[in-house]
Formats: structure tokens, C-alpha cells, sequence
């Protein structure tokens, strides 16, 4: 039981516009998420893989059945579930240092050891010589990755991330990418990384879960078993690409 | 060798545009933004004295020599009121201390409405029903409530010299300038703290942060440039509200007092001189804020 982190049991999320229109984003979803693993969760928008994300982060409660993180109701955010949003989560009147130490300085931790820890974060991005600098005067990878420093600085036990490189170029996403799999070979998190880039999801993921509009049903649930670091080339990469594109046409064709 | 190629083609640009801005129709060109200014306000002077040549009353329109005469002898006693500058520190004083108060008030209840949607709902509607309300209409409610009360006679001083100074700050007069300065900084502050973007808040959440953590280190700076924009705007208020509060029975001084005792003596020259300082010392406050802002609160202009 230990190496469970998230157990959802029967989850259902209701939004309720107005008294007559209520919409069901996600229903009746179990899942569970073991400790280290890299889930991406795959769907198309408006499948509620956002309101899921917020869920697992606490933001947001469900609004049937119960989620439990690490054998506990989860009620409220908590700094051992870090989240990493799709933009602008950066607080824009603080330096990049600053964002980083923001949640250390959250936990009261001396000034002393805060220091420490954003110099080996700000090395681990490789951003050391833009630590003084605002947000504003970043590219949008550079502020992606100082908005993943600033969670894992906090040394949460598990990292949500929203898209986060879905705002970015090909090219840096696919820097980002490589950064982030080392980033998690290194300090071995529980990561769950949402998407709506198939390739992505086979690149990074231990395992996939592919959503539906219907109601946030999950329909596929696979292992990813190439090993790393990944070769595009590769035919297992293809055909898994392949089988995931073809599952979520089917899903379109469905609607 | 490409690399050393494209130096010099770089210095070459720098090079032409060293020449470039060192020609003379640059120069006649940046002198010309610095003189563009000042432009319309001289053709302003120069038709205001034709018309007042044109006129030939000082009673309708005074001369631009008649009205320069009282700054450049600026110590000198106008109509028996003191002099101009003595008359300025007595409205600033009186600016401040309402506006002081607005602060005192308006800031806290701004926030804490933007923070709390429970606390907004119960005060808003009845906030806002006073904010269309000129300050101006309180005016015989505020004389009845107040009457000449003034600094002087709550702290009961003694009759002396500083009771005659006191006895210029009437309670009345800060009153209305409270009144006018409260508006825009509450609902500044208030807009400011409710529209800080929320994927902000619940960045600071997930990493942890308490409620308190939350209105300190996210609300409060965000709402920053906010709150500065209704500071200045709270302090062009109160400052425009002067003449209307100098106007109350009992004032005996300031620049609002100087404008309306120079009216029951026909002074036109006194008038104009009184708006020009009133305007000028306005645009002053002005320049301080838009300066903070400025400095401390760039980052909004830039952010997306």
C-alpha cells in the first residue's frame, strides 16, 4: 500500500453553471498512482484532464467519491504536491531567484538554506547568470523552467505539471523535454504531466492514460516499456505513437 | 573570416549611426521634441494677452503682466489674506491630513474587501451608494455636524499663536477632502486585490502558502500598481476638492479662500494666479506617482 500515492475511488466532478445547467466534466473515475511512476495523462480538450490535474493538486474538490493522497483524504493544497502550470505562474514583480525561494520562504526555512538550495536549482536549469532578472525579460522555455525549479526547490514528493510545455517552439519543447527526464531520473519524483501531444506523452511517460470527452472516461491505460533515453526512430516509438493516435480518433469518431 | 566580416560590417553600422545622430538636422530635431512642449502653452500666453489687450479690464481678464506681478513678488501680502506662498502650506496641510485619513481608511477596507467575497457583499452596495455623491452636497449636512470646530478646539489648545494656526484646519474642510480621497483609493485597492490573476494564487497554494502568505506575498504586491493608481488618484481628488472646502464659512485661508475672497473684491489677477498654482501643484503629485509607478511597478506594462 505504501508505494500508492494517489487513489481516487469513483470520482465525479459536477459544475454547476446555474440552477437548470449542470455539466459533468468527470464521472465515476478510478485511478490509482504508484510512487516514481511518470503518468501522462493524454486526451482532447474538454476531456477534464485540467480539472483532474486540480483535483490531484487539491485546488479543487470532487464533487462525488473521495481521493486519497497517501492513505488521507486530500482536502486542500499541500506543498508535497507541487504544481507546474501551462504560463505566467510566475509572480512577475519577483526576480527568478526570488520565485524560486518563494515557497521555501513559505516553510520559514532560514535564509541561510534557502540560499543553497536556489543556487543548486538555479544551476539545475542552468539560469545561475539570470537569477537577478525579472520574468518579463525571459523567454517563455526559460520561465517554464524557472516555474519547475521553484516546485521542486520546495522538494515536493509529487510533481503535477498542466501542459507546461504546450505554450513553447518545438525545438525548446523538445530541450525541455530531455531537461525534465533528467530532472526526474535525478530526484526520482512522482510525476503526473498532462497533455495533448501524443508524441510527448510516449517520449517522457512510464505509462498513459488516454481520456475522453465522455464524461472523463479513461480508455486506454497502457505501459510504456522503450527504454530511455528514447529514440524517435525507433518502431516501437512509432507504432506506439501510431496505436494512441489511432485510439484517439476513434475517440473524435465516437462523439 | 566570416565572423571577422560581420565586425566590421557591425562597425561599420555603428559607425553611420554615429554619423547620423551627429548631423545637424538631429540635432535640430531632438531640440525641437524638447521645445515641442512648451509650444501650445506660449501661443495660450501670447492670445491670452491679445485678448486681455483687446478687453482693457482687469475685472473680466486680467493681463499676463498682472498676473506674473504676484509671483514675482511671491512674499508680498495679497488682499490681506498672507501671502501666496503662506496660503499654499495652509491648503497643503489641510490636502494632507484628509488625505492621510482616506489612507488610514480607505486602504484596509479595500483590501479586505477585495480579499474577502463575504465582507465585500456585505459592504459594497452600501459603500457605493455614497461614491456618486459629490463631495460638494455634504456640504450644509457636514457645517451642521461640525460647525467651526477645528484642529484648535479638539485638542482644546490654548488661545496663542499656534491656536490661530491650528484653528485653520477645520474639521469640516478635511472632512469633505477625506470624503473625495476615499473614493478612488478603496476601489482602486479593492479592483486591484480582486483582479490579481489567479493562477498566481494558486501557484503560491501549491507551493504551500498559508492565507496569510497569500494577502502578503500575492495579493498585496500584485495589487501594487493598483493601489499606487488610486493613491494618486485619491490625491488629485482631494486636491481638486480644495476650493469647494475653503470655501466653508470659517476658512480664513489657502488657496480655495484666496480664489473665493478674491472674487468678492472683482481680483480676476488673484483668481488666475490661484488656478495656476492649484493646476501646477496638482501636476506635480501627478509626476511623483507616475514616477513610484514607474520605478517600483514596471513589471505590469511588461508583463504580456
Amino acid at each position: 500500500m505504501n508505494n500508492i500515492v494517489f487513489k481516487l475511488n469513483n470520482i465525479g466532478k459536477v459544475y454547476n453553471e446555474n440552477e437548470k445547467n449542470e455539466l459533468t466534466v468527470i464521472k465515476n473515475l478510478n485511478l490509482e498512482i504508484k510512487e516514481n511512476e511518470f503518468l501522462c495523462i493524454v486526451g482532447p480538450s474538454g476531456c477534464g484532464k485540467s480539472t483532474l490535474l486540480r483535483i490531484l493538486a487539491g485546488l479543487e474538490l470532487p464533487t462525488e467519491g473521495e481521493i486519497y493522497y497517501r492513505g488521507k483524504v486530500l482536502r486542500k493544497p499541500t506543498k508535497d504536491i507541487g504544481m507546474v502550470f501551462q504560463n505566467y505562474s510566475l509572480m512577475p514583480w519577483l526576480t527568478v531567484e526570488e520565485n524560486i525561494a518563494l515557497g521555501l520562504k513559505f516553510q520559514n526555512m532560514p535564509k541561510e538554506r534557502q540560499k543553497e538550495r536556489v543556487n543548486e536549482y538555479l544551476e539545475m536549469i542552468g539560469l545561475t547568470k539570470f537569477r537577478y532578472s525579472k520574468p518579463y525579460e525571459l523567454s517563455g522555455g526559460m520561465q517554464q523552467r524557472v516555474a519547475i525549479a521553484r516546485s521542486l526547490a520546495n522538494n515536493p514528493d509529487v510533481l503535477l505539471m498542466d501542459e507546461p510545455f504546450g505554450a513553447l517552439d518545438a525545438y525548446t519543447r523538445i530541450q525541455l523535454q530531455k531537461e525534465l527526464l533528467r530532472i526526474w531520473e535525478k530526484y526520482k519524483k512522482t510525476i503526473v504531466f498532462i497533455t495533448h501531444s501524443v508524441d510527448e506523452a510516449v517520449y517522457l511517460a512510464d505509462r498513459i492514460i488516454l481520456m475522453s470527452r465522455n464524461q472523463g472516461a479513461i480508455e486506454v491505460d497502457i505501459q510504456v516499456d522503450i527504454p530511455r533515453i528514447r529514440d524517435r526512430a525507433n518502431p516501437r516509438y512509432a507504432e506506439l505513437n501510431q496505436h494512441l493516435l489511432d485510439a484517439l480518433e476513434e475517440l473524435n469518431k465516437g462523439q | 573570416m566570416e565572423k571577422i566580416r560581420k565586425e566590421q560590417g557591425l562597425t561599420w553600422l555603428r559607425m553611420i549611426n554615429m554619423i547620423k545622430n551627429n548631423t545637424m538636422e538631429n540635432k535640430i530635431r531632438r531640440s525641437i521634441s524638447f521645445v515641442a512642449p512648451t509650444i501650445i502653452p506660449l501661443l495660450f500666453i501670447i492670445l491670452w494677452e491679445l485678448f486681455a489687450r483687446k478687453v482693457g479690464n482687469n475685472a473680466i481678464l486680467p493681463q499676463v503682466t498682472t498676473v506674473a506681478k504676484h509671483f514675482i513678488n511671491i512674499s508680498a501680502d495679497v488682499i490681506g489674506i498672507g501671502s501666496i506662498p503662506k496660503n499654499i502650506l495652509y491648503s497643503l496641510v489641510r490636502v494632507f491630513i484628509g488625505y492621510i485619513l482616506a489612507i488610514i481608511a480607505g486602504l484596509p477596507l479595500g483590501l479586505l474587501m477585495g480579499y474577502s467575497r463575504r465582507v465585500k457583499g456585505a459592504l459594497n452596495l452600501f459603500i457605493s451608494l455614497f461614491q456618486p455623491v459629490p463631495a460638494i452636497a455634504w456640504r450644509p449636512l457636514v457645517l451642521g455636524w461640525f460647525g467651526v470646530m477645528s484642529v484648535a478646539t479638539i485638542f482644546d489648545l490654548d488661545y496663542g499663536p499656534t491656536y490661530a494656526i491650528m484653528d485653520n484646519f477645520k474639521l469640516s474642510m478635511i472632512f469633505l477632502i477625506f470624503l473625495s480621497a476615499f473614493f478612488p483609493i478603496w476601489g482602486n485597492t479593492m479592483f486591484g486585490v480582486s483582479n490579481v490573476q489567479q493562477v498566481l494564487v494558486e501557484s503560491a497554494l501549491v507551493l504551500g502558502a498559508s492565507k496569510k502568505d497569500i494577502f502578503f506575498h500575492v495579493l498585496l504586491p500584485g495589487a501594487g500598481p493598483n493601489i499606487v493608481n488610486g493613491l494618486k488618484s485619491g490625491l488629485t481628488a482631494a486636491w481638486s476638492c480644495l476650493v469647494a472646502a475653503e470655501m466653508l464659512p470659517g476658512s480664513m485661508s489657502g488657496l480655495g479662500y484666496l480664489i473665493s475672497h478674491a472674487y468678492e473684491l472683482a481680483r480676476m489677477d488673484l483668481i488666475v494666479a490661484g488656478i495656476i498654482c492649484i493646476g501646477v501643484i496638482g501636476a506635480l503629485f501627478d509626476g511623483i506617482y507616475s514616477r513610484i509607478s514607474d520605478k517600483y511597478f514596471s513589471w505590469q506594462r511588461l508583463v504580456r
